[in-house]
């Protein structure tokens, strides 16, 4: 790597060549503020905030976008890169709505950490006129409240750039500019797919997920409901981060000591669904080849690129595995075969899953999710890891502190293939471990398929099981969705099964995952920590396919039969709508 | 078709008679197509909207009347610069000058002076009118002092006909570029003749192209900034409309000098009639093959797109004007990197603006040395200034660099009409500041302007006299950029909107001295802070008017008074006891009743209830009532 | 400024819609097509409501929400159609300071309308525009796109009266 010598505030550093001069601080050890910028995502000096002096230079520099030169004197903290910090927050200040202490982003706000950090002392100093902001709660997932955006733009890039949606722009113009959708309307009325990206890339509380939690209360706090709660394969691997734990670690067993903490008749685990749908998706994958009908299979876990799908990519439908998502698979099967068997009446269960989505609220009241028909959801509330962590603090449940437990019976054992869902690839890899199995008739010697791994936007591999050659491409985030898709369409790429996440790198960098500021995203490779916890819990299982799972094998025994057979089709199975854009 | 260079000076020599009796004045030359006179007759935008073309169709058809058509030209032209006299009409070849004429004049014109020769007096530019001599159009003060190179062909030629251009050496300075010249020569040439950017900031030309020819041989653009929105400038579009192929011509040898084959003039949509030349010109050029492929038979190939813009002043920053042309928003981008290494559509890219590409073929043909020998030191050459406001002369005028202030508006703009004295004088528009009376004799040129806290800006230049409240105009400055802030960064976005109500607050009333310090600190945040040159330069009007005009300020914050008389909401109407009737007329016009008074008996007017619509003012016959 | 959205229904006519979809065809590949097809759109419908910029996001293969977003940033489109009698007063600086200032607010009192607005009834429609380059004229007003130069307040009746 060619490498250029810059001063910073009076020392030198070896930074590399190309460098923005905030990578070259951070190499010295100094974080620039920053508000607009998204690593990668967003990188357009809007905000002003990570000015910095740069000798010769005429004006301030932005250090988010100003790449180093060889011998540039950069001055970080100089008493006029500091005044024109404060300024630019009070300036910001007087268009933001500051009610603060109910914020739901109080204590993950970046502007008001930053007012802290940089010593703004007058919030009000350059109060004035404001445009009434937008407000937007029409969809089942997000509220948008414009009189707290700060018009950094990250959620447009996230959506625009990052997904290639781009539904929520940057509209009017000067004072007058707000974030929203054309013509002012509701985002529902849009091709929105609800990943939710654009909340997590937003510093402040302009967006966030609605939040379901005191239905969940009332539930819970309601004698005459069985409350029953799943977790997602991946937010064991991210939930600690609510409670300030660093980014990587796995904390399955003091999340379920809390969970039993707060209340809930049941505590499950969703890896076991996971497994559930890679016997059906398998199963169905087998038959389409063989029938050389639909294909490639597509996957159907990510509600947010089935809604995608639906929209942008109507003709792919068809191709659409039919499988329930784990989600609902649980939900159908708890009030179904569950209820049955604990005597219960399946009005009377409140089933509740605990996500890394805000899609899956969405998914929650789509046709064709109720197992049990006659007005009752497989799932009644879906709420976010963010939202979990919040029920967990209300409660005062000393998270850190807890001591490990165990997922309740009988929806306690996952394979280490159900655990891998929650990265990109993971299902892929899954659904291949047991395909492979069932056509060549013997075990494999080795479980890993290294190619579908990694946060590569999009990835391919051939596999040969016997004589059978398996074509398969991965991809997430909806972009690169696109990008696939096309290719697919017009020919170039020749795919029998296909894995896409909504969400680029999957459901560990969901739009219901813990929000991580700028700074975090822009020091560590989130994804990579996030999903590690997932790969590293598979390697130390014994159980790593899902047709070994011998609690999904008593599913079929005791309700659904075989896999794909005409129960679990009335069961686990749905269908889907050509939205259109 | 011209394919060669031999071609091209053949074109020239066949079509320079035409056009030859409208140098100078009262050189006759024929043709041998037996035109006795050329009249010429303004279609700029300024002259068209008093009608001008509707005069031109009644000149024709008295001509026919006559039946002098065939010993007549009647050339449609670009502006004149002096708008305001419009519609404009000039005789040739003695140079006579008709302002304000009508469809009706024309008979009188055609059978006075057409047919017989005897020009009609009354009909005449008032300053051409000496005794029983008629000075020509040149011989005038506001054109006497003038150095036309920008502007030389407008007025002269018929824009919308190639060979008018070709006959006063249009496309040879091209031919002498690409065919004589390696693209190095060609930069350094330009390089060496000083020529700096007439749009803003006045970076160096030569520079620009330098930047750009050095990047890699690749896809590289020319492009042309004609979104002219500095209100009150308006040379770009005269260019524009009366000389279009100047620019085109230019953009080629941009072109082959950085190495790029494709050029995109960005103009604004408001200017109809420059968009009409340019189409126009476009297709001429490409037909003639002095645009297309293979120019001269040398191999090199240049194309130009046009583009217009959609009413957002800040297009005419060079990267907003880029993202605009991508078809995004007219945001502007960070820089680095400039628009030479990464412009647009990624590519490397020059943006000069229309004034400054008109500049080219001159400097090509004449040498550096030429256009380096007018102007001060570190401004060469002349520059167009658009004479607005309180000034006799509303128009165009181009001055060699240097000139003095006092000389554009006393001399050449005929000084403040009313016996009114001057106050000031804005230049550089919303980015730039007010220069003072006592600042008059300062030569106009780019660092003369910066080191007073103004701007040479694109050149509009608008006068104020005593009326005009200093406050007032800083204000209605502000309001013109909290409407044109793009809106993408904080500091002009929200600090000028900030900037805006503190003057609002002092014009209102309410100010206080820490709003005047405040302004001050808010000033010179947005200046450093803000991500284009429209925010960096948006605190200049109210930096430069604190800075000369500061007892104004202090005036209304400490006084609550406008000196001016011009911010409503500090003046008080009072009715002069001395004065007054008593004959009620007042009182009765007053639509909120506020004035009240026996019948022959000074009036009285309540100032609580009075609304300031001025009726009373207009109302009395004694000249009773004044503001205060 | 914020863009007054209309309260007029939209009423295509298939000529309309032909020139749009020739529109589209013709810009489909160019680079940068957007402006050129909105300024296209505009002189086809007068303004350019949802309907069309709906249009021309599936013609293009942008979001609608981007058409919009680019839309509205430009002063010159328009979401709401012109009125009968379409006046503008120019608030340039050269006239301003010869007082289109109070153009401005006889205009916005006759017509009973603001800046950017059509009056309910269709008959008018107000625009407070940028520099038109007629300086030499100040202050300008135009009506229906005939210049009016050098007028004042008190003209104003009479000059919109002969277009009714």
């Amino acid at each position: 790597m060619d490498m250029v010598t810059v001063k910073i505030n009076g020392r030198e550093y070896e930074v590399p060549a190309g460098s923005k001069i905030i990578d070259a601080a951070r190499i010295a050890k100094i974080d620039i503020p920053t508000l607009c910028y998204l690593k990668d995502v967003n990188e357009i000096g809007a905000c002003r905030l990570c000015l910095v002096e740069v000798k010769g230079a005429r004006g301030l520099m932005a250090a988010c976008v100003t790449e180093v030169t060889n011998g540039m004197e950069i001055y970080t903290n100089t008493p006029k890169v500091q005044a024109s910090r404060k300024t630019n927050l009070e300036l910001i200040l007087s268009t933001h709505k500051k009610e603060c202490l109910s914020c739901i982003r109080s204590g993950s706000c970046e502007l008001q950490k930053l007012c802290r950090d940089l010593g703004v002392t007058d919030e009000n100093r350059f109060a004035g006129k404001n445009v009434e902001g937008l407000k937007d709660e029409s969809t089942a997932f997000l509220v948008r409240d414009n009189d707290k955006c700060i018009l950094c733009r990250r959620c447009v890039a996230a959506c625009k750039n990052m997904q290639g949606i781009g539904v929520i722009e940057a509209l009017n113009r000067g004072f007058d500019t707000q974030i929203g959708s054309a013509f002012d309307q509701p985002l529902a009325a849009t091709s929105c797919v609800s990943c939710g990206q654009c909340i997590v890339a937003c510093p402040v509380g302009a967006l966030h997920e609605k939040d379901d939690t005191d239905k969940v209360w009332d539930a819970i706090n309601d004698p005459t409901k069985h409350v029953a709660i799943c977790t997602a394969p991946s937010i064991r691997a991210t939930i600690g981060e609510c409670f300030g734990i660093e980014p990587g670690v796995d904390t399955e067993g003091k999340m379920v000591a809390a969970l039993k903490r707060l209340g809930f008749d049941g505590v499950y685990d969703m890896n076991l669904t996971a497994d559930l749908t890679i016997m059906e998706e398998a199963t169905e994958f087998l038959g389409r080849m063989k029938e050389g009908k639909n294909l490639p299979l597509i996957t159907s876990c990510s509600p947010g690129w089935i809604k995608y799908c639906e929209h942008y990519f109507p003709e792919f439908t068809e191709n659409l595995s039919t499988c329930k998502s784990p989600q609902q698979m649980f939900g159908a099967m708890y009030k179904t075969y569950y209820a049955r068997k604990r005597g219960l009446d399946p009005a009377d269960i409140v089933f509740v899953s605990a996500i890394p989505c805000t899609a899956k609220k969405f998914e929650v009241r789509r046709p064709g999710q109720s197992a049990v028909g006659a007005g009752i959801y497989d799932v009644d509330y879906a709420i976010t890891t963010r939202e979990l962590g919040r029920m967990i603090e209300k409660a005062g449940i000393n998270y850190k502190a807890l001591d490990d437990e165990a997922f309740d019976q009988p929806f306690d054992i996952g394979s280490g293939a159900g655990a891998i869902f929650g990265a990109t690839g993971g299902v892929m890899e899954a659904a291949l471990r047991t395909a492979a199995e069932v056509i060549l008739g013997t075990k494999l010697e080795k479980l890993e398929f290294e190619e579908v791994r990694g946060t590569a936007p999009i990835k391919t591999a051939t596999y040969k099981l016997g004589d059978i050659e398996v074509r398969v491409a991965v991809a997430s985030g909806t972009k690169n969705a696109k990008e696939l898709l096309n290719k697919v369409k017009s020919g170039e790429l020749a795919v029998d099964f296909i894995e896409i996440m909504a969400c680029p790198g999957g459901c560990i960098n969901g739009g219901g995952q813990p929000v991580q500021s700028a700074a975090t995203k822009a020091s560590i490779d989130l994804k990579a920590a996030r999903s590690s916890i997932l790969y590293n819990a598979d390697k130390k299982m014994e159980l790593r396919k899902s047709h070994e799972n011998l609690a999904v094998k008593k599913l079929y025994d005791e309700f659904l039969g075989e896999p794909g057979s005409h129960t679990a089709h009335e069961v686990l199975h749905t269908h889907y709508i050509k939205r259109g854009l | 078709m011209i394919t060669n260079i031999e071609q091209l000076i053949a074109r020239r020599d066949q079509y320079a008679p035409t056009v030859a009796m409208r140098h100078g004045h009262g050189h006759f030359v024929d043709a041998g197509d037996g035109i006795r006179k050329n009249v010429l007759i303004c279609g700029g935008t300024g002259c068209t909207s008093s009608n001008s073309m509707t005069v031109r169709d009644a000149l024709v058809a008295e001509l026919r009347l006559a039946g002098i058509e065939d010993e007549i030209k009647v050339v449609t032209t670009g502006c004149f610069g002096l708008c305001a006299l419009g519609p404009i009409m000039i005789v040739y070849p003695e140079g006579t000058f008709y302002s304000k004429v009508k469809p009706e004049d024309m008979k009188e014109i055609v059978t006075e002076h057409l047919v017989k020769g005897n020009p009609v007096r009354h009909l005449l530019y008032r300053e051409t009118v000496k005794g029983d001599d008629i000075l020509a159009l040149d011989q005038t003060p506001f054109y006497a002092k003038q150095k036309r190179v920008a502007l030389r062909n407008c007025g002269v030629i018929d824009p919308e006909c190639i060979n008018e251009y070709i006959a006063m050496d249009g496309y040879q300075a091209l031919a002498k570029a690409i065919t004589t010249m390696t693209p190095k020569e060609v930069i350094k040439t330009v390089l060496d003749s000083g020529i700096r950017g007439r749009g803003g900031a006045g970076f160096p030309t030569g520079r620009k192209w330098s930047f750009a020819e050095a990047q890699p041989a690749g896809k590289k653009y020319v492009v042309c900034n004609a979104d002219e929105g500095d209100p009150g400038a308006f040379m770009d579009r005269s260019v524009l409309e009366g000389d279009p192929h100047a620019v085109l011509e230019a953009m080629a040898i941009a072109g082959y000098a950085i190495g790029a084959d494709e050029g995109y003039i960005y103009v604004r949509a408001e200017y109809p009639i420059a968009v009409n030349r340019l189409e126009i010109a476009i297709k001429q050029a490409e037909e003639e093959g002095v645009l297309g492929n293979n120019i001269f038979g040398t191999g090199f190939n240049f194309k130009i797109t046009l583009r217009l813009g959609a009413g957002a002043f800040v297009c005419g920053e060079e990267t907003a004007l880029l993202t605009s042309i991508e078809g995004n928003r007219g945001e502007p981008r960070p820089r680095p990197p400039f628009p030479a290494v990464k412009g647009l559509f990624g590519k490397p890219t020059i943006i000069n603006n229309v004034e400054t590409l008109a500049n080219i073929a001159q400097i090509i043909l004449n040498g550096p040395e030429w256009f380096a020998s007018m102007g001060t030191e570190r401004s060469k050459g002349t520059k167009v200034f658009a004479l607005g406001g309180k000034i006799t002369n509303t128009g165009l005028v181009e001055v060699p660099m240097g000139t003095t202030l006092r000389e554009v508006v006393e001399e050449i703009g005929g000084g403040v009409p009313n016996g009114k004295k001057f106050k000031a004088a804005q230049t550089g528009g919303p980015s730039g500041g007010c220069i003072p009376a006592d600042l008059i004799d300062t030569p106009i040129d780019y660092d003369n302007l910066t080191a007073i806290g103004s701007m040479m800006g694109s050149g509009g230049l608008i006068v104020m006299d005593e009326d005009d409240c200093m406050v007032d105009i800083a204000k209605f400055f502000l309001e013109f950029t909290v409407d044109e802030s793009c809106g993408k960064c904080v500091p002009c976005r929200v600090g000028t909107m900030r900037l805006l109500e503190t003057l609002e607050k002092i014009t209102d009333g309410n100010g206080t001295m820490e709003d005047i310090a405040k302004l001050e600190e808010l000033s010179e945040y947005i200046k450093s802070a803000s991500l284009c040159a429209l925010g960096q330069t948006a605190p200049n009007p109210v930096l430069s008017t604190l800075r000369f005009f500061r007892d104004e300020y202090i005036a209304h914050v400490v006084d609550k008074t406008c000196p001016a008389h011009a911010c409503k909401n500090l003046m008080k109407y009072k009715i002069i006891a001395d004065k007054c009737k008593g004959c009620t007329a007042c009182a009765r016009k007053c639509p909120v009743g506020a004035i009240t008074g026996a019948i022959r008996a000074p009036h009285t007017i309540d100032t609580e209830k009075c609304i300031k619509c001025g009726v009373c003012i207009s109302t009395c016959k004694f000249g009773a009532i004044v503001k205060d | 400024m914020k863009k007054k959205m209309t309260t007029v229904a939209f009423n295509d006519t298939p000529e309309q819609a032909e020139q749009l979809n020739a529109l589209i065809a013709k810009y489909k590949n160019v680079e940068g097509n957007l402006m050129p097809v909105l300024q296209g759109a505009q002189d086809i419908y007068g303004y350019l409501p949802l309907e069309v910029q709906k249009t021309i996001a599936l013609g293009l293969g942008v979001s609608v929400s981007e058409v919009y977003g680019v839309a509205s940033f430009y002063s010159q489109f328009s979401f709401n159609p012109k009125g009968k009698v379409s006046i503008a007063v120019c608030l340039g600086t050269a006239c301003y300071v010869k007082g289109s200032g109070k153009l401005h607010e006889k205009c916005m009192e006759i017509t009973g309308i603001g800046a950017g607005d059509i009056s309910p009834d269709g008959r008018f429609s107000y625009d407070a525009t940028r520099c038109i380059g007629a300086c030499g004229l100040a202050p300008v007003m135009t009506v229906n796109g005939d210049v009016y130069g050098r007028i004042t307040p008190a003209e104003i009746d009479g000059i919109i009266a002969k277009y009714l």
